[in-house]
């Protein structure tokens, strides 16, 4: 074989690789459009009259999560599945977002921590790489890291709208997340990075914590919420 | 500064009294221990293949070196021999990665030996070069990198399939990884022209000075369209080029000057005064 041939068959390799990841980048881009607008609706909360409309908010959120599976579908047939990792840059940061739409959503319903199957499942993926389009276990983390901080904020805006016994409930769910991220040996990666704010949550909400015993808004909560 | 330290107590108190009755009953401590099992394997398995990767450059790099000897000596068959077996033991270390990455994504931990991989593509088509004066083809390569694994367990339990137990492995070099190697090679090229060029041989510069000059061609081909990495390289060829196109016009310049005879005599006699010296080192 020639250079000139050689090179050409690179060249070859090279093009339809990048007519892929161009194919790829059209429909995560849409997938963003779409967590945009759950984000949006789930953002609500945080207003003092969204306090009384969670579980409205929440159904409204599954329901757009139906599209997010459609298109995840779409984006599956983009590529060869068990390339998975070589474009995973791509959908990697709209993955995260998704996880942690999908995990607020499941704390707002129930204030428990949604599990790794349950988050794979309302986006319409698999858990397990063998299956094929998986949500990989740093992505899913990655979104239970960002659910972290919202919650934190909404430890704040819920005292401002007068509900006291929601932030006493937020840290003990907190905590438990922390203690859950400290048995991690995580490398210096971006996860690392993200895990490193996850203190300043925690410091947040027991600020409001603080606040609220101090003055005796939290007294009658303390005793159900502390168990 | 009190406060702070003040609620940082508060909080190991606070946790080491969850983690004392949560590590029994919450589920999401439970769940995090299966992450925790599953990211450090991963982070175990990326390590290891690091490691190897490592190996298989500094054995790349010492085939390198080895093959640079090849200009001064006289019977080139003996060096190109040895590099053959240096670079079967780099084989078998890819051999190891193959085996590490066996049902894995190969993309998910490409970054761990990525490095290596090119290292050892520059050194086999560095060889390649020497032997048959041509570029080694991404299937050639590859075509090398078979390798046949016996399974223990298998062989024990029965003794009438071994050929069903031995397992073929083969590892893939990425176009782009072979890119990058190419790429590396053009340097390695560089480096033998002048040394050719001081122990007096002066066709092996012409030669080079064409290979390299299609090299080029084909990666100005293949412009931006590749890895980021590859228009670095790009650079730098084009300086090696020039250093290689340079000594061609030399040699050429002064060729005409020295009646072709004598130019013969400048290069053995300058070749007698170096080989004592390459012989001590």
């Amino acid at each position: 074989m020639s250079v000139t041939e050689m090179f050409s068959y690179i060249q070859g390799f090279l093009s339809a690789d990048q007519d892929v990841r161009e194919e790829i980048r059209k429909v995560v881009q849409v997938l963003e459009q779409t967590a945009r607008e759950i984000l949006t609706v789930l953002q609500s909360v945080h207003q003092p009259s969204g306090f009384k409309e969670i579980p409205s908010k929440c159904t409204k959120a599954r329901e757009l999560f139906c599209t997010v599976r459609t298109q995840v579908a779409d984006l599956k047939t983009k590529f060869p599945v068990e390339q998975y990792y070589r474009f995973h840059e791509h959908w990697r940061f709209v993955l995260q977002r998704l996880a942690f739409l999908a995990a607020f959503v499941v704390y707002l319903e129930s204030e428990t921590l949604v599990t790794r199957e349950e988050a794979a499942q309302i986006l319409g993926i698999e858990v397990v790489r063998e299956k094929g389009f998986h949500l990989d276990v740093e992505d899913y983390l990655a979104g239970v890291l960002i659910m972290a901080s919202e919650l934190s904020r909404l430890a704040v805006n819920s005292v401002t709208a007068g509900d006291y016994s929601r932030p006493l409930r937020i840290s003990n769910f907190i905590n438990e997340l922390d203690s859950g991220f400290r048995l991690l040996n995580l490398k210096n990666d971006p996860l690392r990075k993200r895990y490193d704010g996850l203190k300043y949550d925690v410091k947040k909400i027991e600020e409001v914590v603080y606040d609220l015993s101090i003055r005796g808004l939290a007294k009658e909560m303390d005793t159900v919420g502390d168990k | 500064m009190n406060r702070r330290d003040g609620d940082g107590g508060s909080r190991r108190n606070h946790d080491t009294v969850q983690d004392h009755d949560a590590s029994q009953t919450s589920p999401v401590i439970a769940a995090f221990k299966v992450f925790q099992q599953e990211l450090d394997t991963k982070h175990d398995k990326y390590e290891r293949l690091v490691k190897i990767s490592r190996d298989v450059t500094i054995e790349s790099k010492r085939t390198i070196f080895l093959l640079h000897r090849v200009t001064s000596v006289p019977d080139a068959e003996d060096i190109l021999n040895e590099a053959d077996v240096k670079l079967d033991g780099v084989r078998q270390k890819i051999g190891l990665i193959a085996e590490e990455l066996r049902g894995e994504d190969i993309h998910q931990f490409h970054r761990a030996f990525t490095p290596g991989i090119q290292e050892y593509v520059e050194a086999v088509s560095f060889q390649h070069y020497i032997r048959h004066h041509s570029l080694i083809s991404l299937e050639e390569i590859n075509a090398r990198l078979v390798f046949m694994r016996t399974e223990t367990h298998e062989h024990k339990g029965s003794c009438e399939a071994p050929p069903l137990s031995a397992q073929v492995l083969t590892f893939q070099v990425t176009p782009s990884d072979y890119l990058l190697g190419v790429a590396d090679l053009t340097g390695e090229l560089m480096r033998m022209c002048i040394s050719s060029v001081g122990n007096g041989d002066i066709d092996t510069p012409f030669r080079l000075s064409q290979f390299l000059r299609q090299i080029h061609d084909g990666f100005s081909y293949i412009g931006n369209t590749g890895p980021y990495e590859v228009s670095k390289k790009l650079h730098t060829l084009r300086q090696s080029l020039g250093k290689v196109e340079d000594a061609c016009y030399t040699l050429r310049v002064r060729g005409s000057e020295i009646p072709k005879h004598m130019l013969a005599d400048v290069f053995s006699s300058r070749t007698t005064l170096i080989d004592p010296d390459e012989g001590v080192v």
